[in-house]
C-alpha cells in the first residue's frame, strides 16, 4: 500500500479511499492512449476465465429453477431452464420446511455476523489506537505476540475452546458462536497501521493542548478520521464470521441457533444416498442460492471498501 | 506496512511532566485491554489449555491421568493421522502455487488494461469470494455429482465413459479445483491492489529501455510486488494445513472418497465429537497448530529480505 510519489516520499494511502476504480490516483495517471490499445488474447484470456468463475453460479441459478425431479432428468441437461419452471415452489417450500427454518438461519447467520462483526470491530480499533499513538512499557512484547498470533490458525482453538465452554455450560447457545469470534488479531494490526499512517501526531497534541481528555480525543477527533478504516475492518469480521462453519458446527446442537452454514449442511448431509433422510435437493439448491444473493450484493456495492481492506494489511 | 511505520513519531515521546507520561501508559493499556481480554480468555487460555489437555489421557477406569507425551506420541504413530498430514502437505504443495500463479496471472493482465469488460473480469472473477466455502463446496458437489452434473452429461454427448469426479481417484484434484476456484479472486485483488500502486515512471523507464509488455511484468512488476506475494502465500499456507470445510461437505456426497480422517482438522473434529476423545482431538488440534504456526514464521524468517515484516 506504499507507493513512491515522484518527490521520492513513501506515502500510504488510506484505505477505503484508495481503490475507486474511476478515481483512484493509480488509474488517473496512467498513460492511457497506449493502455487502451485493443489485446484480443488478453480479453480472450478473460473472457475464459471469468466464464470458469461463473460456472457454478450459472449451474446455481438454473437449477434453483428445477424441481427435485427435474434436477436429475429435467430436459436440456443441468445448464439450461428445464421445461417447468419451479422457481416459485422451490421458494415456497423453502420457505415453509419444518416452519420456515431456513429463515431462521438466515436470520442467524445475520445475527452472529453483525454481532461479532461489530464487537471485534469495536475491540480492533480500540487496541490498535492504544498501539498506535501511546508508548508503554510492554507495548512492543504485545505487539509482537499480537503478530504471532495472526498465524495461529483459528480452528486449532476450536476443540479446547469447546472443552472449555462446555464446562462453563455454554454450548449449544448463541454465546458459544459469538464470543470466540470477537478475536481478530488481524483486525488490530490492520487499525494500528491506518491509524499511524493517517493522523498526525501533531492533531492529537493540538487537541491536548485545547484540554481535551484522552477519551474526547480518541471520540471526537480520532473517531470520525477513521471511518473507512472501521467499514473495511467491519466487512471483513463480518463475512468471516457470516461465512465460518467449523465453530458453529462443533459448538451448536440446537437446530434453532444454526446459522445457514450449518444449517445447509445438514439438509445436504440428510438428502445423500443411504442417510434414510428425505431428498430435499431442491431445497438445497434454492436455498444454497438464496443464502448467497445478500453476500454478492453487498459486495459489488460496497467494493470500494473491501478493496481497500484486502489491501490495508501488509501490502507494501 | 509502510516505511514510516518504523519509526513512528510517537506522541508520548514528547517532553512532559513524568505525571503526565505515566497517565498516558496507563491510558495506552486501557484502550487495549478489551482486547486483552479477549485475546487471552480465546486464544492464550485454549492454547494453554488444549496443551494441558494433551498431556492427560481420560479413562473409564482411572478418570483423568497425566500422561505425559503419550498422546503425542500415539498422534505421530497413528497411521491415520499421518497419512492426514501427508495429505494436507500434498494438498499445500499444489494448492499454493496453484491459486497464487493464476492470480498473479490473471491480476497482471488486468493490471494491462483498462476496458470496462476487463473491470467486468475483475468482479467476476472475485464472486467466488462472497460465497461461503460451505456454500461454494456444495455447488461443485452437485456440479461433480454423476447424477446432476454437466460433465457426466457432457461426456455421454461425446460418447466417452463418465468420469466420476468424486470417486478415490479425483477426489484431490476436486478438492483443489473447488479451493482454487474460492481464493484465487481474492488473491487476485491483493495482487491487483499492489500493481495499482507501483509508480508508472517506473513503467516508462522500462519501456524507454526497450522492454515489452512480458519483460515489463516478470523484471519489473513481479519484483515490486514480493512482499504481497510473500504474505498471501503464508496466508493461503495456513489456510490449507487446516483444511476442513470443502472436504467435510463433500464427504456427504463422496463418502467412500473422504473419509473422516481425510484431513487432521477433520480427524480431530471425528475424535472430539465421534469418539469423546477430547484429550486426543487436543494433541492433535495442538500439533496442527504448533506446526502451522513454525511453518508460517520460518517462512517469513526466510523470505524476510522480501517481506518487509523484518
Amino acid at each position: 500500500m506504499t507507493t513512491t510519489t515522484s518527490d521520492g516520499v513513501a506515502t500510504t494511502r488510506p484505505a477505503g479511499q484508495q481503490p475507486d476504480p474511476a478515481h483512484g490516483p493509480g488509474t488517473a495517471t496512467r498513460p492511457r492512449g497506449r493502455r487502451a490499445a485493443l489485446r484480443p488474447g488478453s480479453h480472450l484470456f478473460l473472457v475464459l476465465t471469468a466464464a470458469y468463475f461463473m460456472l457454478p453460479v450459472w449451474w446455481l441459478v438454473v437449477a434453483a429453477t428445477k424441481s427435485n425431479t427435474a434436477l436429475f432428468d429435467g430436459a436440456h441437461g443441468s445448464m439450461w431452464f428445464d421445461d417447468d419452471v419451479s422457481f416459485v415452489d422451490n421458494l415456497v417450500q423453502l420457505s415453509t420446511r419444518s416452519d420456515g427454518i431456513f429463515w431462521r438461519w438466515m436470520g442467524n447467520s445475520l445475527f452472529y455476523a453483525v454481532t461479532s462483526g461489530v464487537g471485534a470491530t469495536v475491540l480492533a480499533v480500540l487496541a490498535g489506537y492504544g498501539f498506535a499513538v501511546y508508548r508503554f512499557r510492554g507495548r512492543n512484547l504485545a505487539f509482537s505476540i499480537l503478530l504471532g498470533a495472526v498465524m495461529v490458525p483459528p480452528t486449532a482453538l476450536v476443540i479446547p475452546t469447546f472443552v472449555m465452554l462446555a464446562n462453563a455450560g455454554l454450548t449449544d447457545t448463541r454465546w458459544a458462536v459469538v464470543l470466540p469470534s470477537l478475536l481478530n488479531p488481524l483486525g488490530v494490526y490492520l487499525m494500528r497501521v491506518y491509524i499511524q499512517d493517517s493522523i498526525p501526531p501533531e492533531l492529537l497534541e493540538a487537541a491536548r493542548v485545547d484540554g481535551a481528555g484522552e477519551l474526547r480525543i480518541f471520540a471526537r477527533v480520532v473517531l470520525p478520521l477513521l471511518r473507512p478504516a472501521v467499514v473495511t475492518v467491519l466487512l471483513l469480521t463480518m463475512v468471516a464470521a457470516w461465512n465460518n462453519y467449523f465453530l458453529p458446527l462443533a459448538m451448536l446442537n440446537d437446530p434453532d441457533l444454526l446459522p445457514i452454514t450449518v444449517g445447509l449442511g445438514q439438509w445436504q448431509r440428510l438428502s445423500s444416498v443411504g442417510s434414510g433422510g428425505e431428498q430435499v435437493w431442491n431445497l438445497v439448491v434454492t436455498g444454497a442460492l438464496v443464502s448467497v444473493v445478500p453476500l454478492v450484493v453487498a459486495f459489488l456495492c460496497l467494493q470500494r471498501y473491501w478493496r481497500g481492506g484486502l489491501t490495508m494489511g501488509g501490502v507494501k | 506496512m509502510s516505511s514510516r511505520t518504523a519509526s513512528p513519531p510517537s506522541v508520548a515521546e514528547a517532553p512532559g511532566p513524568s505525571v503526565l507520561t505515566r497517565r498516558r501508559q496507563r491510558t495506552g493499556w486501557l484502550f487495549i485491554a478489551p482486547f486483552a481480554l479477549v485475546f487471552t480468555t480465546f486464544l492464550v487460555v485454549p492454547l494453554g489449555y488444549a496443551f494441558w489437555l494433551s498431556l492427560h489421557t481420560k479413562s473409564l477406569a482411572f478418570g483423568t491421568r497425566f500422561s505425559g507425551l503419550e498422546n503425542y506420541t500415539k498422534a505421530f504413530t497413528d497411521p491415520a493421522f499421518l497419512e492426514g498430514v501427508r495429505r494436507v502437505l500434498a494438498f499445500a504443495l499444489v494448492m499454493v502455487p496453484l491459486q497464487l500463479g493464476i492470480a498473479l496471472v490473471v491480476a497482471l493482465v488486468l493490471d494491462s488494461l483498462t476496458t470496462r469488460l476487463a473491470a467486468v473480469s475483475r468482479l467476476l472473477v472475485f464472486v467466488p469470494y462472497a460465497v461461503p466455502a460451505v456454500i461454494g463446496a456444495m455447488m461443485w458437489g452437485f456440479l461433480y455429482s454423476p447424477d446432476f452434473g454437466p460433465f457426466t452429461q457432457l461426456s455421454e454427448l461425446l460418447g466417452l465413459p463418465a468420469p466420476d469426479l468424486l470417486d478415490h481417484g479425483s477426489i484431490f484434484s476436486s478438492l483443489v479445483n473447488i479451493v482454487t476456484w474460492q481464493w484465487v479472486g481474492y488473491y487476485m485483488v491483493i495482487i491487483y491492489s499492489a500493481l495499482q500502486g507501483i509508480d508508472q515512471e517506473i513503467y516508462e523507464a522500462a519501456q524507454l529501455d526497450g522492454a515489452n509488455g512480458l519483460q515489463t511484468a516478470l523484471r519489473v512488476k513481479v519484483p515490486m510486488i514480493a512482499s504481497t506475494m510473500v504474505l498471501i502465500t503464508v496466508f493461503s499456507l495456513i489456510g490449507t494445513l487446516q483444511f476442513f470445510n470443502e472436504p467435510t461437505i463433500l464427504q456427504a456426497v463422496a463418502p467412500g472418497a473422504i473419509t473422516p480422517d481425510y484431513t487432521p482438522n477433520m480427524y480431530a473434529y471425528a475424535q472430539a465429537f465421534s469418539y469423546s476423545a477430547f484429550n486426543y482431538a487436543s494433541a492433535i488440534s495442538f500439533s496442527l497448530g504448533l506446526v502451522t504456526f513454525l511453518g508460517s514464521y520460518v517462512f517469513l524468517f526466510l523470505t524476510r529480505k522480501r517481506n518487509g515484516l523484518s
